[in-house]
C-alpha cells in the first residue's frame, strides 16, 4: 500500500479495496518500525489519526467521494494544529500546544485528509539540513550519513521513506525544493499569497509560502489544489481562484520555450548534477520544449540580499518568543529583563541566534539604509530579472541545488557555506514566483532534483511540465533501500 | 566588516537575547563572516530602484472595524507560563 501513489490511494478507498483505517494502521506501523532510524517525525498523533479515519471511512461508506478523503499525510511541525503540540522544532515551543489550526491545517481535515503526525525540521525553519533542530538531525532515507536537506527535511525524509503518502512543507528560501531534490521527492513552492499563511508559524513573513511534497506531480496538484486559496485572515493572501491543477497535467510540452539561466550551470554547480540535469534538458526536448539560454544577471547577489531579509523579518518576528504568554520561560528569573533575556538565550538554538542578532544589527538605528533598504531594492532587481525572462520563456529550469546531499555535520559550523548551498532556489522567493523540483536522476548515488521555476500563478504550468517528464522517466518511482 | 565583543553583546541586548560570555567570540567570528559576505551588496548601484515591498505590488487589504474574533483567553492563557485571575504574571516591575 505503501508504494502507492495518492490517486491510487483515493481509487483503492473508493473500491473499498481497503479502508482508511487499515491504510492509517499501515503507516502508523511503519512509523513505529522505521522512523527510530530517521527522526523524521516529532510527534506521531496515531489516536486522532484514527478517529479521523473512521470518520472518513463513515463518509465514504456514505457515497462521499474526495481525492484526499481518507488518505493519511505528514504535517510539518509549523503549523498550528489545535490540541497538537506545535513545535517548530524548537526548546521554545516544546510544551506548545497549539489552540488553534493553521488554515492549511483546517483545509486538509476539510478535505477528509488523516493527520499521521507532525514531522521534525530546522528550528523555525532556519537551515538547509535538518540539522539545527531540538529534536536533533534527520537522516536521509538515501544513505542515513548524510543530510535530508531543510528546513522541512523531516516532511521529505518521511515521504521518502514510504511512511507517509504526501506531506506538507514550507519555503522561505528552498526549504520544500532542496530537500525534495535531496530525498528524490516532487516538491512545490507556490507563488507568494497563493497559500494562506495563517497559523503557521512566521519566520520570514515576505518570503513564506507552504506547499506539499510528494512522490508524483499529479499528487502535488492533488495536495496544492487542497491546500491553495483566498484566505481573509493573511493579509497578504491574493484573492484569486484556484487552477484546476489537475486538468492541466496531460497539456502537450510542444513548442514550450524552456529558459536556461547561464548562471545556474557556472562555476559552483558540481558537474555530475549538472550532467543529470542536461540528460533531464535533452528528454524535454524530446517531449517538444525548446531550451533557450537566457540570463538572470542579478543571481549572486541573492543569498547576499536573502541574509539580510530574512534575518530582519525575522528578528522582528521571533520578538513574540518572550517567556511571558506561552512557551519556554526560564527557572527564577529576578526581574523581567532577566525573564526576556534567559528565556530566549535558553529556548533558542545558535542559528536562530545569530539570525536574530543579523536583523537586530541590520535594522538597528544607522544601519537600516545601508543593509534593509538596500536589500530590498537589490530584491527589486532581482525580481526584474525573472520579469525581463519571461518576456522570452514560458518556464525556467536548472538544478535545485549545486551538490547532492551533504554529510551530517560537514557545514554545520560554516554559516556562510550553508548558505550557499540555497543559491538557486533563494531568488525565487525573493521574486515571489512558483518554484518546484522534481526528481532528475542520480550523482554519486545520491538523488538530484530538477527545479522548475515559472511566472506569477503558474502553478498549473509547473506541475503539467513536470507530469508530461513523469510520464517518459521512472526516477519519482525510485526508493531507497532498507524501507520495504 | 568584522563585529567585536561589545557589539555582539550590545546587539544581543537589544534583541533581548541572553548569551553566553563564553560563546560571545564565536558569535562575533559567525557574524562578521556574515557581514563580510553580505558586503557585496554595496557595489550594486542601485540609485533610482524602488525598495520591493510587494512582489505584485499589493497593498495592505483592510477589513470592517468591527469584532470577528471570539474572546478566548482562558483557551490561550491554559499553555501560558503563569497566570493568575485571567493575567499573565512577570517578575516585579514597580518597586
Amino acid at each position: 500500500m505503501h508504494n502507492k501513489t495518492l490517486a491510487e490511494l483515493a481509487a483503492g478507498l473508493k473500491a473499498k479495496t481497503f479502508s482508511s483505517e487499515e491504510l492509517t494502521r499501515h503507516f502508523l506501523g511503519r512509523i513505529e518500525r522505521f522512523d527510530p532510524k530517521l527522526n523524521s517525525f516529532v510527534t506521531t498523533t496515531a489516536e486522532g489519526a484514527l478517529a479521523q479515519a473512521r470518520a472518513a471511512d463513515a463518509s465514504i461508506a456514505g457515497g462521499e467521494v474526495g481525492p484526499l478523503l481518507g488518505i493519511p499525510y505528514a504535517h510539518k511541525d509549523i503549523f498550528c494544529t489545535d490540541g497538537v503540540r506545535t513545535s517548530c522544532g524548537s526548546k521554545m515551543l516544546d510544551n506548545f500546544i497549539a489552540p488553534y489550526n493553521a488554515t492549511v491545517t483546517s483545509k486538509l481535515l476539510a478535505a477528509g485528509a488523516v493527520m499521521l503526525g507532525k514531522t521534525n525540521m530546522d528550528e523555525f525553519a532556519m537551515g538547509s539540513s535538518n540539522e539545527t533542530s531540538f529534536y536533533g538531525p534527520v537522516k536521509n532515507p538515501w544513505n542515513l550519513d548524510v543530510v535530508p536537506g531543510g528546513s522541512s527535511g523531516g516532511s521529505a525524509a518521511a515521504v521518502a521513506a514510504r511512511l507517509a503518502p504526501a506531506a506538507t512543507g514550507t519555503d522561505t528560501g528552498g526549504s520544500i525544493r532542496q530537500p525534495a531534490a535531496l530525498c528524490n521527492l516532487t516538491g512545490i513552492k507556490p507563488t507568494y499569497g497563493r497559500v494562506s499563511r495563517y497559523g503557521m508559524i512566521a519566520f520570514a513573513s515576505s518570503l513564506d509560502q507552504a506547499g506539499p511534497m510528494t512522490r508524483t506531480a499529479e499528487d502535488a496538484a492533488i495536495m496544492l489544489g487542497a491546500m491553495a486559496g483566498f484566505d481573509a485572515r493573511d493579509s497578504t493572501s491574493i484573492d484569486r481562484p484556484v487552477d484546476d491543477y489537475r486538468a492541466a497535467l496531460g497539456n502537450s510540452l510542444k513548442g514550450l520555450k524552456v529558459g536556461l539561466p547561464k548562471e545556474y550551470f557556472g562555476e559552483g554547480l558540481d558537474p555530475a548534477v549538472g550532467a543529470v540535469v542536461q540528460t533531464a534538458i535533452d528528454e524535454l526536448k524530446k517531449l517538444g520544449a525548446e531550451p533557450v539560454e537566457i540570463t538572470l544577471p542579478n543571481t549572486g547577489l541573492a543569498v547576499p540580499t536573502y541574509y539580510v531579509v530574512a534575518p530582519a523579518e525575522c528578528s522582528s518576528n521571533l520578538s513574540r518568543f518572550d517567556g511571558v504568554r506561552f512557551g519556554y520561560r526560564c527557572e527564577n528569573p529576578k526581574d523581567l529583563e532577566d525573564l526576556y533575556k534567559r528565556s530566549r538565550g535558553e529556548g533558542f538554538g545558535p542559528e536562530v541566534k545569530r539570525r536574530i542578532m543579523i536583523g537586530t544589527y541590520a535594522l538597528s538605528a544607522g544601519y537600516y539604509d545601508a543593509y534593509y533598504l538596500k536589500a530590498q531594492q537589490v530584491r527589486h532587481l532581482i525580481a526584474d530579472d525573472f520579469k525581463q525572462a519571461f518576456e522570452k520563456v514560458d518556464v525556467i529550469l536548472g538544478p535545485t541545488s549545486p551538490t547532492v546531499a551533504f554529510k551530517i555535520g560537514e557545514k554545520f559550523n560554516d554559516p556562510v557555506t550553508m548558505y550557499l548551498s540555497d543559491i538557486y532556489t533563494i531568488a525565487v522567493n525573493l521574486a515571489g514566483l512558483p518554484g518546484m523540483s522534481i526528481p532528475a536522476g542520480f550523482a554519486h548515488d545520491l538523488p538530484v532534483g530538477l527545479q522548475l521555476i515559472g511566472n506569477y500563478f503558474d502553478e498549473a504550468r509547473l506541475l503539467n511540465v513536470a507530469h508530461q517528464y513523469q510520464q517518459v522517466s521512472d526516477w519519482h518511482q525510485r526508493s531507497p533501500a532498507g524501507f520495504e | 566588516m568584522a563585529l567585536d565583543s561589545s557589539t555582539v553583546e550590545k546587539i544581543a541586548h537589544l534583541a533581548r537575547l541572553g548569551i553566553d560570555a563564553k560563546d560571545v567570540p564565536e558569535y562575533a567570528r559567525n557574524l562578521s563572516d556574515i557581514f563580510a559576505f553580505v558586503e557585496q551588496l554595496n557595489a550594486v548601484d542601485c540609485s533610482g530602484v524602488v525598495p520591493m515591498a510587494h512582489p505584485m505590488e499589493a497593498s495592505q487589504r483592510l477589513r470592517e472595524d468591527v469584532v470577528t474574533e471570539q474572546n478566548l483567553r482562558d483557551k490561550f492563557q491554559a499553555h501560558a507560563p503563569k497566570v493568575e485571575v485571567g493575567l499573565y504574571l512577570v517578575p516585579k516591575v514597580i518597586e
